[in-house]
């Protein structure tokens, strides 16, 4: 995988995993052009498309896009299973997902697909040991003391 | 300073501000606090925190450059939330391009020898994201120990770390081949999938490599098989597939180890054979694995009856109702179309129906797949099925549509009329987005359908009466009207419904073309050049044509005015030569490097412009690009007005083929039409000498003498001498000989040069002086007082 980009209906990034180097400005120019090519396919649309020498397979779920950039030999089907995993996964962790569980948890989003996805490829088969490590790995965080005494986020 | 607010309180700042220009207040506002954060030496928890702000902050698309010393100093910290922060920014905010990356290199080492397992994961994360090429070189070394000693949790980690590394420096491949081997013995199907990635990647990037991961397919196979038989495993389920994921690796990994190789192959066919037909496709995972079954089968050296299942499940695909599998189908049979075509042959009919589907990625494969499927055998139907789709396609589908219309066209048209029947339908319905070669080409072969031209111009006639808007049909039908004019206006025509063309209505067609605004300059010039070749074709409305010519003679496009001022010139003072001028064109040949006879013409055509303009010389008439060229250059090489006997004499040439049209005016360059006469000027004993006269230019003149020799003995050193009038200019060329052989065996010529600037009387006296066989040498005279042919 390349890169991984998930964005509201209204186009607004909400998290982007890159695997490929590229300067600010490219990924700013690439996010911009492929959201609007997304948004701009219609509900019964095939996954799915070419663009530029890449393959992006996209899906929706409720008011998010899931967005893959993949390469010419990987295997688009298995990547809407990857997708679908994800969504799975971060179901589990927040308890029935939605759009503001990912905003205002942007962070374990991130902490989440790192532990499913390493450089790119799947690391974990198995949803069980992913949410294992991520639960350990969770205890670890030192509780925070500041002067607003909320808790731990 | 204000203390800054949790990292929830300012998404949620955030997102209730009402304007961009609100936003942008509220955020410039946090990040003049975070700053200010981080330049303090330790405030507690509230580092990460602030960090955390940062990224939402960076994601919003702000910059965020200020942060990465931050996250280098964060991923130093002993502090596990610290670390775990400082890791994530450094993987959005520091890539290999950014010099900050290198300095994490170090608590990137230390933290892969760190004793918690969670901190070794975060460096191995990081260092697959963005990892640049020197640190993968140092790092290197640690992530082949991880290889080999650790728990399953760190070593899944470390092989996808080391493809990374692979992929940034392909050398470390060596490094890790050993390991990657030994790993495929793992239980564990996090690790085992990282292994079969990694040993992906090293075969990929190296044929040794491969060569040796070869032996691994026994090894590869027998965990396929313990996946797809085996019971089920909760852990690893997904929809009745047991580690899908995993599955489609090793069929891929298989893919790249059976190319080629036909032990490696055989070793796998049971296993695919048995995946094939046992997978679970009522799902799009089954349908995944299957898939990669599918690629597998098709890369080897499978047997047939494999590859049969394998185009079989394709062909189940194809009327899958979902239309992802209906994609990907079409994608794959793309692939296999030039190998096993007959295979593919038999889903035409469904590809075809894909062609009507909504989505235009589908619609795309469809007709790629479609022009990959015609053949001689199904050319009608398949035509009529791609023309439907011409007609409804999206734009950006439109010109590759057409073009792969036209290819196959030409390969399998099965008649004539058929082709130019299809070409005309293209051009009515996307003739704006085909090619620009189109036009030439389409000419090229009507004029070489002579039966049909009637029907062609009678067909093109109507079509510019319709619609003038497609510049490709309108030059075509413009050039066609001008050329087969007369064709047009006898009214009959077998192939098509009579219909009554006066000369009025062609000249008002053609008229249009010329005064519409939808005309390209290029077009006007194809009209123009037709309403002045119908003009020849034509008996009772000459001046119409007369005076609209005259009229784009003060045009303010240069090149119509230049056409119009020659064809000007045409009527008024070569008249004469029009009718030879305008006749039908010969057939053009098709040139067969595939560059239009237009290329080479236009460079005739403008060297002799400058010439043709205002001079005396002949005119050129301006034809469009395509024309022979030879006719032009021939016409604009000589430089003297050509004779009007001469221009009498080519009518009636031309209803012969049209290479004697061309010969006949490259003759008109040296010689006068009719062969000069030969005329004998000597002759005794047995050595005859006879004269040719022609002309060359205004005072000039070339004599060729010919010897020959028609006694039973060779003669030998024979040579002429030639004297002329003191005002008279000789050069004798070389002769071709010395020797003239018995019995007229063989003759001698020789060229003189003469120039008579002063036009006197031209008298010429010749020496002859040759050796007998018997050794005599033998000498005379001979005096020629007039020349035939001057």
């Amino acid at each position: 995988m390349q890169f991984m980009l998930l964005f509201s209906r209204q186009g607004k990034l909400r998290l982007q995993k890159w695997y490929v180097p590229l300067s600010d400005k490219e990924k700013k120019k690439i996010t911009r052009e492929l959201v609007q090519t997304v948004l701009a396919r219609k509900p019964k649309m095939c996954s799915f498309l070419e663009w530029r020498d890449l393959k992006v397979v996209y899906k929706r779920y409720a008011s998010l896009y899931f967005c893959c950039a993949i390469e010419e030999q990987d295997n688009e089907l298995i990547t809407l299973e990857i997708i679908h995993r994800y969504v799975e996964l971060l179901d589990k962790y927040f308890g029935s997902v939605c759009e503001l569980d990912i905003i205002f948890n942007f962070e374990k989003a991130y902490f989440i697909l790192d532990e499913f996805l390493l450089g790119g490829e799947a690391q974990e088969t198995s949803k069980k040991n992913v949410l294992k490590a991520i639960e350990q790995a969770d205890l670890l965080q030192e509780p925070r003391h500041e002067y607003f005494n909320v808790p731990v986020y | 300073m204000s203390p800054s607010i949790p990292l929830q309180e300012m998404i949620r700042a955030i997102r209730s501000a009402r304007t961009q220009c609100e936003e942008r207040g509220v955020i410039q506002r946090e990040c003049a606090a975070i700053r200010a954060q981080f330049r303090q030496v330790d405030n507690g928890g509230a580092r990460s925190h602030n960090l955390a702000k940062l990224l939402y902050v960076h994601m919003l698309g702000y910059p965020a450059h200020f942060g990465q010393m931050e996250c280098v100093r964060m991923i130093a910290s002993p502090r596990y939330s610290e670390k775990r922060v400082g890791y994530l920014g450094a993987m959005m905010l520091l890539d290999e391009k950014q010099d900050a990356s290198l300095l994490i290199t170090n608590s990137i080492k230390n933290d892969l020898a760190h004793s918690n397992q969670y901190v070794q994961s975060l460096a191995l994360c990081t260092l697959a994201c963005m990892g640049s090429a020197e640190m993968c070189r140092d790092l290197a070394p640690e992530i082949d120990r991880l290889l080999r000693a650790s728990n399953s949790y760190i070593k899944k980690k470390a092989a996808l770390c080391a493809v990374h590394i692979v992929r940034k420096v392909h050398d470390l491949g060596e490094l890790f081949a050993p390991a990657a081997r030994s790993l495929l013995a793992e239980k564990n199907h996090g690790v085992l999938h990282g292994a079969v990635v990694l040993i992906t990647q090293l075969c990929e990037r190296n044929p040794e490599a491969l060569e040796r991961f070869r032996k691994t397919v026994p090894d590869l196979v027998q965990i396929m098989k313990g996946l797809v038989i085996s019971g089920y495993s909760p852990e690893h389920d997904v929809a009745g597939i047991s580690d899908p994921f995993l599955q489609v690796r090793i069929l891929r990994l298989l893919r790249i180890l059976g190319r080629h190789n036909e032990t490696a192959s055989d070793a796998m066919n049971d296993l695919l054979a048995q995946v094939a037909t046992n997978t679970d496709s009522t799902k799009t995972v089954g349908n995944a694995v299957l898939y990669e079954t599918v690629l597998t089968v098709l890369d080897i050296k499978s047997e047939s009856g494999l590859r049969v299942l394998a185009v079989n499940i394709l062909g189940r695909f194809l009327l899958n109702n979902d239309r992802n599998i209906r994609y990907i189908a079409m994608t794959s049979l793309q692939r296999i179309v030039g190998t096993d075509h007959n295979a593919v042959q038999r889903h035409r009919g469904t590809i075809v129906d894909c062609l009507k589907d909504q989505d235009a990625s589908v619609k795309r494969r469809a007709l790629e797949l479609s022009l990959a499927l015609v053949s001689a055998s199904n050319i009608r139907t398949m035509m009529k099925e791609l023309l439907l789709f011409l007609s409804s396609c999206p734009p950006e589908l439109r010109a590759q549509a057409a073009s792969g219309i036209f290819h196959a066209a030409e390969r399998y048209a099965p008649s004539q009329r058929w082709h130019i029947d299809t070409i005309l339908h293209v051009l009515t319905t996307a003739g704006g987005d085909v090619r620009d070669e189109t036009v030439p080409n389409l000419i090229q072969l009507i004029t070489n359908t002579s039966e049909l031209h009637c029907y062609t111009v009678h067909k093109l006639y109507r079509a510019l009466l319709t619609d003038i808007s497609q510049p490709s049909l309108v030059q075509v039908a413009c050039w066609c009207i001008g050329e087969y004019g007369d064709l047009l206006l006898k009214g009959e025509c077998q192939e098509t419904e009579p219909s009554q063309v006066t000369e009025d209505d062609a000249l008002d067609a053609l008229e249009t073309v010329l005064q519409s605004h939808m005309s390209s300059p290029a077009t006007r010039g194809f009209a123009l050049t037709a309403t002045m070749k119908l003009s020849t074709r034509i008996t009772e409305n000459v001046d119409r044509i007369r005076s609209i010519v005259s009229i784009y003679g003060s045009c303010m496009d240069v090149e119509l005015q230049q056409r119009a001022v020659e064809y000007n010139a045409l009527f008024r003072k070569y008249d004469h030569m029009r009718a030879a001028v305008l006749e039908r064109m010969p057939v053009i040949e098709k040139n067969s490097s595939g560059h239009t006879n237009g290329e080479t013409a236009g460079d005739a055509v403008k060297e002799i412009q400058p010439a043709a303009v205002k001079q005396t010389g002949p005119l050129l008439p301006q034809q469009p690009a395509n024309q022979v060229c030879d006719l032009l250059d021939l016409l604009g090489g000589s430089e003297e007005p050509l004779q009007p006997s001469t221009a009498l004499g080519l009518p009636n040439s031309t209803s012969t083929a049209g290479g004697d049209l061309l010969d006949l005016l490259g003759g008109l360059e040296l010689t006068p039409l009719a062969p000069a006469p030969t005329v004998p000027v000597y002759e005794k004993d047995g050595v005859s000498l006879t004269l040719i006269c022609e002309k060359t230019s205004d005072s000039g003149m070339t004599v060729t003498l010919t010897a020959s020799n028609s006694t039973d003995s060779d003669i030998s050193v024979f040579t002429l001498q030639a004297a002329v009038p003191k005002s008279v200019q000789l050069h004798m060329k070389a002769p071709s000989g010395d020797f003239l052989p018995a019995r007229g065996a063989a003759k001698v010529t020789q060229m003189v040069a003469l120039n008579n600037p002063n036009k006197v009387n031209l008298k010429m006296r010749i020496r002859i002086s040759y050796n007998t066989s018997q050794g005599s040498a033998y000498q005379d005279t001979v005096q020629i007082d007039s020349f035939p042919g001057l």
